[in-house]
């Protein structure tokens, strides 16, 4: 026998549980109620064309939200994703702009948010500090030294490969930016890193319970070290699409990117304690963001008032988590 | 197993001694562990217990003293070097990560990759074997279980200690040493992983128990290994002796 015998109540409850309890059935029935409400008040939401301008929205955030959510997973936070994300804006313009070669310059500033990413991997795996505060002085030095770089002000920034993924093709009367599926992609490649290797179980174990993930051998502190690195690469890469989406470098860009990445992360199910969750949520997460602050604008609303809904939407997520963990 | 009269031996200590400055943890401790027994090892708080099994399995370097695994003498740098060496512990506070399924625990650590370039290149894990393992594992030491996709947070207490007690039956090749398997559990759950335990012995692997519970120890064990003071005081059959005479011997108040 490989199962016991199951009581018809443990079987209605599987039953229920993964219909309802499929770790994204929630968040979707969220999405879905929002584009509903927003289709319902205003008939221009549903446009082919300003469907594909949430998506266009949305990509940024959404890339953000894939390290956020690699770093959630091992029960940490990281509070320098937008930071980091600007840091690759930043020096990826001023070398383009100072003459050097567009592809090496974005390809250094990649490299640069990596070994960022790295350093706060280093200071919360070597040193065991909370990540919380690493990520928090991380944002502090960054958001300094990149004013302090730029002077304070944004610079345009104009090279054609910078702006490359900004740039649309055409999907069955779909415009789609090559961002956007540079974002499909990531989301793709992570998630199979984290659903279908040995990496991506040690990343839940981590989280899960680390003394038992060191017990049965994962070299917890390394693996913590790539999950931030591999995080860092992924802010870089959205540094790359942001200057798509716009061709300026803004050191006081991104202010709303730790709210945003979180929240997507949180409302698409993954939990704030670490080992559970996962990246199909988030990008439903990033989705929800996304289709709220273009509805918000479509309806006029100020922009102020998206911060605000999102605060309220991040922090009834992290509720509904702390609840149905209390409840088990 | 043949029927030889002196049986081989698996683990076996001689003379360790351990001492922390002025502390003499283990004073020349001698253990002897045979194929195929459930030896239990008993003694009083600050009788050498863990310091003996943290001995045994690498997790810290004896001052004196040789430590033979199958005759050889064997020197640990650490836990990962007994696990390699075919040793496998199981630990009290239920090291199982809760969110995770029972296949994914059991292999927690040691994944199989799928075979073929999916495996090597792709580094694509085989899900569907680790799952049949898993099964296989489980039926063979008769251990009942719902679903293997079941997250091991849906199980009860003895359920998931015995997730731990089957993860490390699945990977010992020598021997499991178990530390207070059953100190966080109730009455009915403890019965499960006991009865794991025997049939882990069945399987022919060897298996240490450390335990402050004496009626378990009688329930299960083969022979009962006694600290005291860091020594061992005496190695006893349940068969001979009782309950009464080891908690002597335990105590000092009789020798064996």
């Amino acid at each position: 026998m490989t199962t016991a015998t199951v009581s018809p109540a443990e079987a209605s409850r599987s039953l229920k549980s993964r219909i309802l309890g499929a770790p994204s059935a929630g968040p979707l029935l969220v999405l879905i109620g929002f584009c509903l409400i927003f289709a319902l008040s205003n008939p221009r939401f549903l446009a082919t064309h300003n469907l594909s301008i949430i998506l266009q929205q949305t990509v940024i955030i959404g890339v953000l939200a894939i390290g956020q959510t690699l770093v959630i997973l091992t029960a940490g936070i990281d509070l320098a994703v937008g930071a980091i994300c600007v840091l690759g804006t930043i020096v990826a313009g001023k070398l383009v702009n100072l003459g050097y070669d567009p592809v090496l310059s974005m390809g250094f500033a990649i490299l640069l948010c990596t070994a960022a990413g790295l350093a706060a991997g280093g200071l919360v795996s070597g040193l065991r500090l909370p990540p919380f505060i690493v990520t928090l002085g991380i944002l502090g030095i960054l958001t300094a030294a990149l004013r302090l770089i730029s002077a304070g002000g944004a610079f345009p920034v104009r090279d054609p490969f910078l702006a490359w993924t900004g740039n649309t093709m055409k999907l069955g009367g779909f415009v789609l930016t090559y961002g956007v599926l540079i974002m499909f992609a990531l989301y793709a490649v992570v998630w199979y890193l984290l659903n279908q290797t040995k990496w991506g179980r040690h990343v839940y174990a981590i989280g899960n319970n680390t003394e038992a993930a060191r017990l049965v051998g994962i070299p917890v502190r390394r693996h913590l070290l790539s999950v931030y690195l591999l995080a860092g690469l992924i802010y870089g890469i959205a540094a790359w699409l942001a200057l798509g989406r716009i061709p300026n470098a803004d050191p006081n860009a991104m202010q709303s990117a730790n709210l945003d990445s979180i929240t997507a992360v949180v409302i698409g199910g993954t939990s704030l304690f670490g080992g559970r969750g996962g990246l199909i949520g988030t990008l439903i997460g990033a989705l929800i963001v996304g289709v709220l602050r273009n509805g918000l604008t479509l309806a006029g609303i100020d922009p102020l008032w998206q911060d605000l809904v999102t605060g309220i939407l991040v922090i009834i997520a992290v509720a509904l988590d702390q609840m149905s963990r209390r409840k088990n | 197993m043949s029927a030889e009269t002196t049986p081989h031996i698996v683990l076996e200590a001689r003379n360790v001694v351990k001492t922390y400055g002025h502390v003499t943890a283990l004073d020349g401790v001698d253990f002897e562990l045979r194929a195929g027994e459930i030896l239990a090892v008993v003694g009083d708080n600050g009788a050498g217990k863990s310091t003996l099994i943290k001995a045994l399995t690498g997790a810290l370097h004896p001052t004196s003293g040789e430590i033979l695994l199958d005759g050889v003498p064997i020197h640990f740098k650490g836990p990962l070097d007994a696990r390699h060496a075919g040793i496998e512990t199981v630990y009290q506070d239920l090291a199982v990560a809760p969110a995770l399924d029972i296949a994914s625990n059991l292999f927690l650590g040691r994944e199989l990759r799928a075979p073929g370039l999916l495996g090597s290149l792709f580094r694509r894990l085989d899900k569907k074997k680790m799952r049949e393992e898993a099964r296989r594992a489980m039926n063979e030491l008769k251990f009942r279980l719902p679903a293997i996709d079941n997250p091991v947070e849906s199980l009860s207490g003895g359920q998931r200690q015995g997730v731990a007690v089957a993860r490390a039956a699945l990977f010992a090749r020598k021997l499991v040493i178990m530390d207070e398997p059953t100190a966080a559990l109730g009455v009915r759950e403890t019965g499960q992983v006991l009865e794991l335990i025997r049939s882990i012995r069945d399987r022919g692997l060897a298996v240490v128990l450390i335990s402050h519970n004496m009626p378990n120890v009688f329930d299960i064990a083969d022979r009962i290994h006694i600290m005291r003071l860091g020594r061992r005081a005496a190695v006893v059959s349940p068969k001979t002796h009782t309950m009464n005479d080891v908690v002597a011997i335990m105590t000092g108040a009789a020798t064996a």
